[in-house]
This record gives C-alpha cells, sequence and structure tokens, in this order.
C-alpha cells in the first residue's frame, strides 16, 4: 500500500518534470493537469481541513485533481517560501494564513518572502474566531470579571500559547497590548499540549481558535469569556462577543486564504478564484465550514483585490503588536 | 460493570462488520509494512493516506488509522533485529539485543518474541483502556511541566543502564544527544539556534535522519569494511531455529509481564511517555537479572521487554484522545484531523456522545492485535530468509530505502545528505565504543526535556525547588538518583577490577 502511494508520488513528480520541458501551457487551457496546494500546516490541522474541504470542490470545477502537499515547519514559512519561488504558472498554489501571510512579517525579520510583494492574492476562503479561554475554575464570572481579575493579578497569571508565531500566540499578544497586561507566557508545542495544561489547571487561560475549544466548552472542562468577531458563532450561541461584553477593542479572527507565485497570469488567477468562489457557494462546503465554526466570507470578500487589501491591513495591525511584545 | 459489557458488545457488533474488519486488516498490514520499510515513519504514513480516508465511514477511517498506527509497532522490530536500523524511537532498544540475537542466527526467535509480546501487551493494554480508561485521565492532567521534566531525566538516566560499556562514554554520547537535538528554533522566542543560517535546520534534525545515519548507514559502512565480511556471512551459514525454545519463552514471560505493565503507565502520558516505555522496559530487565552481562549481547529478554513496552504504550496513548479529545502525539493529531474532516471534534464528551465509535476502535484494536500477530509469526520465516541475501544485493536496498524514506519526511533533499553526514559519525562513533543508543535517546528526550524545564520555571517565576516540592516530581527524581547510584556502583568496582587484572600480567 505504501509502495503504491510511493510510486504514485514517483509518478507525478516524473510527469511534473516532463511537463515543466514543454512549453509553458497556455492560459486559456489552464488547467491541463495536476494542481498541487501546498499547505504548510501538518495535515488534520485547521488550515489543512479547510484547505482540503474547498479544493476537493475546486477540482470538480477546473477538471483537474489537486493534490495537498504539506510541507511543516518553521511556522509555517518554510512551506511558503517555497511556494513563493514555484514557477507561477497556476500549478503551484499556497492555502496560507494569518500567521504565514501577515504576522511573520513582524516575528521573522529574515524572512525569505514577502506575503503581498512575492504572492498573487486569488481568494479568502474562511476564517476562524478567537475566544478568550481559562481554566475551569477561575475565579470570573464574566468577560468583565475577567478583565478586572487579570488587571489586578499583574504578572501573576500564565498565559498558555501554542508557540512563537501560532494564532493563540498572535492572538493573546493583541489582547495582552489592548489590556495593558503583562502576564508570563508559556509556550506549548502545538495547541494540543497548551489545551492539556488549561484542561489540567497548570495554566490559568489562553486565547484560542473556536475549532479546538468548542468540544472542551461543552464538555465544561475548560471556560470561555468571549468569542473576538463582530457576531456571534452559530456552534456556540451562547458565548457572548467582545463587544457585548465591554472589550470591543479586541477583534481577532484567524483566516486563511489561497495564494499564488507573484507573475502568475491573471486569466489563471481569475480561473482559480471563480473555482474558490463556485466552492464557497456549494450548501456542502458550507456546511462542513460551518460545522468547524468558521466564518465564510461574504460575496465582496472573496476577489483578489479585498484579499490582497486585506493582507496589507493584517500586516498593519498585528506589527505594532508583535514588535511592542518582543516575544512574551 | 454492566456497562462496560454492554459497551463492548457495542464496540465488537462495530468492530466485526465486515467492512470495519476488511479496513483493519488493511490497516495492520499498511503498519507492518511501514514498520518493516527502514525509515518511513508513522506520521507520514499517515499523513499520507489521511485524504484516502475521507470518503470511508469515520469509525472504519479511525480504525484503519489506528491499524497502521500499533501494526507499525509490530514492524518496527523487524529492521532493528535484522539489520540493526530502528525505524521508531520505540525500536531502538530492540537493536541492541535483537540484532546480536540475529548475528547469532537467532533472528527467527528474536522476531517471534517480539510478535508474541506486542501481542499479549496489545491485549492486555486495551482491556485497560476499556476497564480503566476515564480514571486514568487524572494521571494524564496531574502531568505538569515539572513532572514531565523529571520523567525526562529519568529517562536520561535510563540511557546511562541501557549502555554495556563505559559509563562515561555513555554520558558523553547523551550529552552529545542532548546537544544535537538544541539545533533548531528556541521554543519560547522563535530565535535560531546552531543552524548556521540553513534553513532546513530551523526545525532541528529529525529522529529519522540521526537514527538511519548512526545505526543504518554506519552499520553498512562497518559491514563493508574488509574485516565483517566473514562476521556477515557466519550469520548467513548458521542460522538456527525459526522459532524460540520452550526457554526462550520462560525466560521471556515474565519480561513480556513487566514490559506491558511498565508500557501500559507510561503510554498514558501525553508527549515523551511512550518512547521512554521501551527504555524503561530495557533498563528494568537489565536492573533485575541475575546477569546483567548478558544484556547487549543477545538476550532474549533485552527484545522481549521492550517490545511488549511500546505496544502496551501505543495502545495506552490513545486513552487521552478517546477520553479528553486531546491528541498526546502527531500521529494522533492526525486521527484528530480525521475525525474534524467527518465533522466529528473529539473533546471530553466523545465518550457518551459517539459511544460506538470510541467501542468500536477499542473492540478493533483487540482484532487488529490478533491479525497482527496471525500476519506476523509466518512472516519471520521470509525476513530471515531475507538474510541469506548476498549482501552486495542486500545493502544497496537498504540504502536506497532509507534514503525514500528520510526524503519522504520532509520531501527535504537536505535530510539524505544530513543521513549521510550521520553514518560517517556513527561509523567513527563505532570504531570508537561508543554506542549510538544512548545519543538518540538524548536527541529524542532533549527538546521535551528542555521546554518542560523552562515551562516548569516559568511557571513558577525561576524557583527550582518546584521539582522536588511537587510529590510526584520528587518521587521520580528519587528513582533517577537511586538508579544512577546503581548504574555507577558496579563501574567504579569494575575499573578495580581491572587494576587489579592488569597488574596480575
Amino acid at each position: 500500500m505504501n509502495l503504491f502511494v510511493r510510486l504514485l508520488r514517483l509518478g507525478r513528480f516524473t510527469l511534473a518534470a516532463g511537463a515543466a520541458l514543454l512549453t509553458p501551457a497556455l492560459a486559456a487551457d489552464y488547467p491541463t493537469r495536476t494542481i498541487t496546494m501546498i499547505v504548510p500546516f501538518a495535515a488534520g490541522g485547521p488550515t489543512d481541513v479547510i484547505a482540503r474541504i474547498v479544493a476537493q470542490h475546486m477540482s470538480t470545477t477546473l477538471g483537474q485533481a489537486i493534490v495537498i502537499e504539506n510541507v511543516v515547519g518553521a511556522g509555517g514559512t518554510t512551506a511558503t517560501t517555497r511556494a513563493a519561488r514555484a514557477t507561477p504558472d497556476g500549478y503551484t498554489l499556497i492555502t496560507g494564513h494569518m500567521g504565514t501571510h501577515a504576522a511573520a512579517v513582524p516575528l521573522y525579520p529574515k524572512l525569505a518572502y514577502h506575503p503581498t510583494k512575492d504572492f498573487e492574492p486569488v481568494s479568502l476562503l474562511a476564517g476562524t474566531p478567537i475566544l478568550i479561554l481559562a481554566r475551569s475554575d477561575f475565579p470570573a464570572k464574566d468577560l468583565r470579571e475577567f478583565v478586572t481579575y487579570v488587571k489586578a493579578s499583574g504578572d501573576k497569571l500564565n498565559q498558555a500559547h501554542a508557540g512563537v508565531g501560532s494564532v493563540s500566540h498572535v492572538s493573546c499578544q493583541l489582547l495582552k497590548s489592548v489590556l495593558d497586561i503583562k502576564p508570563t507566557g508559556v509556550p506549548f508545542n502545538g495547541t494540543g499540549p497548551a489545551m492539556n495544561a488549561l484542561v489540567g489547571k497548570q495554566v490559568d487561560f489562553m486565547c484560542d481558535q473556536i475549532v479546538n475549544a468548542v468540544p472542551q466548552i461543552n464538555g465544561g472542562t475548560i471556560k470561555a469569556y468571549a468569542i473576538a468577531t463582530p457576531d456571534r458563532n452559530a456552534s456556540q450561541p451562547d458565548l457572548p462577543t467582545t463587544t457585548e461584553g465591554g472589550l470591543p477593542a479586541f477583534k481577532a479572527q484567524a483566516w486563511n486564504a489561497i495564494f499564488a507565485p507573484k507573475g502568475t497570469p491573471a486569466p489563471i488567477v481569475a480561473t482559480l478564484n471563480a473555482a474558490a468562489v463556485k466552492a464557497l457557494d456549494d450548501p456542502g462546503v458550507r456546511k462542513r465550514l460551518l460545522d468547524l465554526g468558521s466564518v465564510i466570507p461574504e460575496p465582496a470578500e472573496r476577489t483578489p483585490e479585498a484579499l490582497g487589501k486585506l493582507v496589507e491591513a493584517e500586516i498593519a495591525k498585528w506589527t505594532p503588536v508583535l514588535r511592542d511584545a518582543a516575544a512574551n | 460493570m454492566l456497562d462496560l459489557f454492554s459497551n463492548l458488545a457495542l464496540g465488537f457488533q462495530v468492530a466485526a462488520s465486515p467492512v470495519n474488519l476488511g479496513l483493519c486488516l488493511i490497516g495492520a498490514l499498511v503498519g507492518t509494512l511501514v514498520g518493516v520499510l527502514p525509515g518511513i515513519g508513522t506520521i507520514a504514513t499517515v499523513a499520507m493516506l489521511l485524504p484516502i480516508t475521507f470518503g470511508l465511514p469515520p469509525v472504519g477511517a479511525l480504525i484503519m488509522l489506528a491499524g497502521i498506527y500499533y501494526g507499525a509497532q509490530y514492524g518496527g522490530s523487524t529492521t532493528s533485529i535484522l539489520v540493526n536500523i530502528p525505524g521508531e524511537a520505540g525500536s531502538v532498544v530492540t537493536a541492541l539485543d535483537g540484532f546480536q540475537m540475529a548475528k547469532q542466527g537467532r533472528a527467527g526467535p528474536a522476531l517471534a518474541i517480539a510478535a508474541i509480546g506486542s501481542f499479549f501487551a496489545g491485549c492486555a493494554a486495551t482491556v485497560l483502556i476499556a476497564v480503566l480508561g476515564a480514571p486514568l485521565t487524572k494521571l494524564a492532567l496531574a502531568f505538569g511541566p515539572a513532572e514531565y521534566f523529571s520523567l525526562m531525566v529519568l529517562g536520561l538516566i535510563f540511557a546511562v543502564v541501557l549502555a554495556k560499556g563505559s559509563v562515561l562514554k555513555a554520558i558523553a554520547m547523551i550529552v552529545f544527544g542532548l546537544l544535537l537535538s538544541m539545533v533548531g528554533s528556541d521554543i519560547e522566542t522563535g530565535a535560531s539556534r546552531m543552524t548556521f543560517g540553513i534553513p532546513e535546520l530551523a526545525d532541528g534534525l529529525g529522529f529519522a535522519t540521526v537514527a538511519m545515519g548512526v545505526f543504518g548507514f554506519a552499520e553498512i559502512i562497518r559491514n563493508l569494511d574488509t574485516g565483517a565480511e566473514s562476521d556477515r556471512q557466519l550469520v548467513q551459514q548458521k542460522i538456527t531455529g525459526l522459532m524460540p525454545t520452550r526457554k526462550d519463552l520462560r525466560d521471556s514471560a515474565p519480561a513480556i509481564a513487566r514490559g506491558t505493565v511498565l508500557g501500559s503507565i507510561l503510554g498514558i502520558l501525553p508527549g515523551g511517555g511512550a518512547v521512554i516505555a521501551s527504555f524503561a522496559a530495557y533498563t528494568l530487565e537489565k536492573k533485575i537479572s541475575r546477569d546483567p552481562k548478558r544484556f547487549g549481547r543477545g538476550a532474549i529478554e533485552g527484545v522481549a521487554a521492550p517490545e511488549s513496552a511500546n505496544n502496551a504504550a501505543a495502545q495506552t496513548s490513545f486513552i487521552p484522545l478517546l477520553t479528553l479529545g486531546i491528541p498526546p502525539n502527531a500521529v494522533m493529531a492526525l486521527m484528530v484531523g480525521a475525525m474534524t474532516i467527518h465533522g466529528i471534534v473529539p473533546g471530553p464528551q466523545v465518550m457518551q456522545k459517539q459511544p460506538e465509535l470510541v467501542w468500536g476502535m477499542i473492540a478493533s484494536m483487540w482484532i487488529g492485535n490478533l491479525m497482527l500477530l496471525i500476519i506476523n509469526l509466518p512472516l519471520v520465516g521470509i525476513w530471515v530468509r531475507l538474510l541469506r541475501v548476498p549482501y552486495r544485493l542486500l545493502f544497496p536496498a537498504i540504502v536506497v530505502f532509507c534514503a525514500i524514506g528520510i526524503y519522504s519526511v520532509n520531501n527535504a533533499p537536505m535530510d539524505v545528505v544530513l543521513a549521510g553526514v550521520f553514518g560517517l559519525v556513527g561509523y567513527w562513533l563505532v570504531k570508537h565504543d561508543f554506542e549510538p543508543a544512548p545519543l538518540l535517546l538524548g536527541m529524542v528526550l532533549g527538546p521535551l526535556m528542555e521546554e518542560n524545564l523552562r515551562r516548569a520555571l516559568l511557571i513558577s517565576r525561576g524557583d527550582a525547588t518546584v521539582f522536588v516540592t511537587r510529590p510526584l516530581s520528587a518521587t521520580l527524581l528519587a528513582i533517577a538518583a537511586g538508579l544512577l547510584i546503581l548504574a555507577v556502583l558496579p563501574s567504579l568496582r569494575r575499573k578495580r577490577d581491572e587494576v587489579f587484572v592488569e597488574s596480575e600480567s
């Protein structure tokens, strides 16, 4: 079985190598062969799941298979560097996210790519709301009490996160700068171990994506204080927003989007965008994304231009927060 | 208790459906193959096969993925024993005595006892999951950063004990392993350490890369040395029985039982527990053995105990996933991904909300372990025959498989180059009587130890007494101190003996 998969892959490489020797495929015929979609995180993670759900539908629209290639490492920047250097022919794409295409800019001074200069935006896929979470016996009753308590505690509290550059780290940096608090940041190797520590009451609070948190909230093993989006989320309807809870300045949402290397012909970007938009309108795809607690972008947010603006706005948003905080 | 039986009945009903039986078999077969092929790890395989499972019903998908995971633990021992190449961290110690047994023509009994031990451990650990899964979860939650650090210290002491030669050299290798483990990004600040500006080193050195190098490639270089050629032929000539003798079984039975208990307990701890299990089991056997000198020279207990332990740990490591919904390692994280794609988000309520999923999986582990025993015992004959293949044909095949395996972990050509470099390093080490096993243990435990040390000190605000004031942590450190004394004492005594011997001659 394994050998079989390996042979298949080998076949794919020879195929790709062969095609590269021929004249570049005309944009009008695109796509004529398998498309590789790089996911800069491990299979099964939130970005991977979203990419797979959308890519599956896109491949039926495009009439060519989309192969997901998970390339992990350095907070997703290894994969993103690879994608930035790929041939801009529409056959190598990347599902980037808030980290790789915004937060990485201030976090990694020697970043080998630039999110706007080295990529053509294709389409925003989904947003993942961020929640404020705490251990199950945390004294605060609601968000207001949480804010008062956290402010009064000075540096006594421990805040877990999934490693520098992770969504849980980056989003909590914003919370810390909004509240002007300095809890001790305790890094864990990924969301799972961080959640384990919160459930085990070894740390006090953290910020995390809704997908990871909902089952624990429902199981009563952790507390949730607010969701940092403008609207409440259907998968956790009783959870108030930060605005309702009196903390409108804390708004954060992780997002995932498709990018192509800079120089990919405009007609190809348009074809890919149309396929992604069609996937986001499909009831089956929508249901699966909503089940994950994702926020599906409105039609106006799905254009390449809108994504380009989002990336610029996000870089502007995170740069001061992450520079000031000096990774702590 | 009644609940348990009705739950198990439900589980077997789910697991015994023809589709799920078939998927369980596929999983077990793929797992065995993954374990056998050097360098191809479970994580890479599960990640690759994940998309295939999208079309399957969720229970079936998970049964298959779980099968791959524990199947690989069965298969992993094969290359360790036959060609001295551990495919997974858990089978490093199996290579110590397993390969020696193979050299003595006893590859058959070694492989068979590994399968039998794994089967017993798998069955026993599954009972444990079914009966005590929920209460045992508390143990996993009681382990904070301080406890993990102390557990890792204990793990490193195991590495000293399992060395058969000089204690000083073993400690040197552990420190070298720890040093290698520090290559990569600092977990707290993200700063690069010892990467020399090479982007491929930013995530550190992979276990497979170093293991293939210092064990696999180094062994090949050594074999191609002129002197070793005759040694090799010897192996081919004197293959004796395929199955363990009655004496082998008698020697192994208590080792299997102890390995199972140790593995089951350590497996529950998320992150690192399962890795330490096999080392701990080996150390225990060596310490309580009446003749510890046999270890590292082909003692069958040295194969039976760690193989039982790593399989038991592989089973019980499902407990945090099934009861809390928190994946304890990378393979489990992929399984969570598989569930998420099917719209099941595992959490503390998964046992109540999806009983057919949880109990179906538990029941399938029993069936899967039985299948693995049936697959593996007849294979022993085939593997042993593989040793008869002339070495000039065998070694290029091993090199190619290793290279493919290493490349497939990260799709990075640099990793293959690094494995080559470590092959040379390993060859030098072998020539100078340094053992590679402690190096690998240091490398595997290093990051866990460092992370948890820093976490514990962050949470205690720099107060180092936290390691001795927390009872669980203090107990672990006390055991470590005791073991170290036991390990150093005989070597001090031996020094005296050596002096004595020299003065005589």
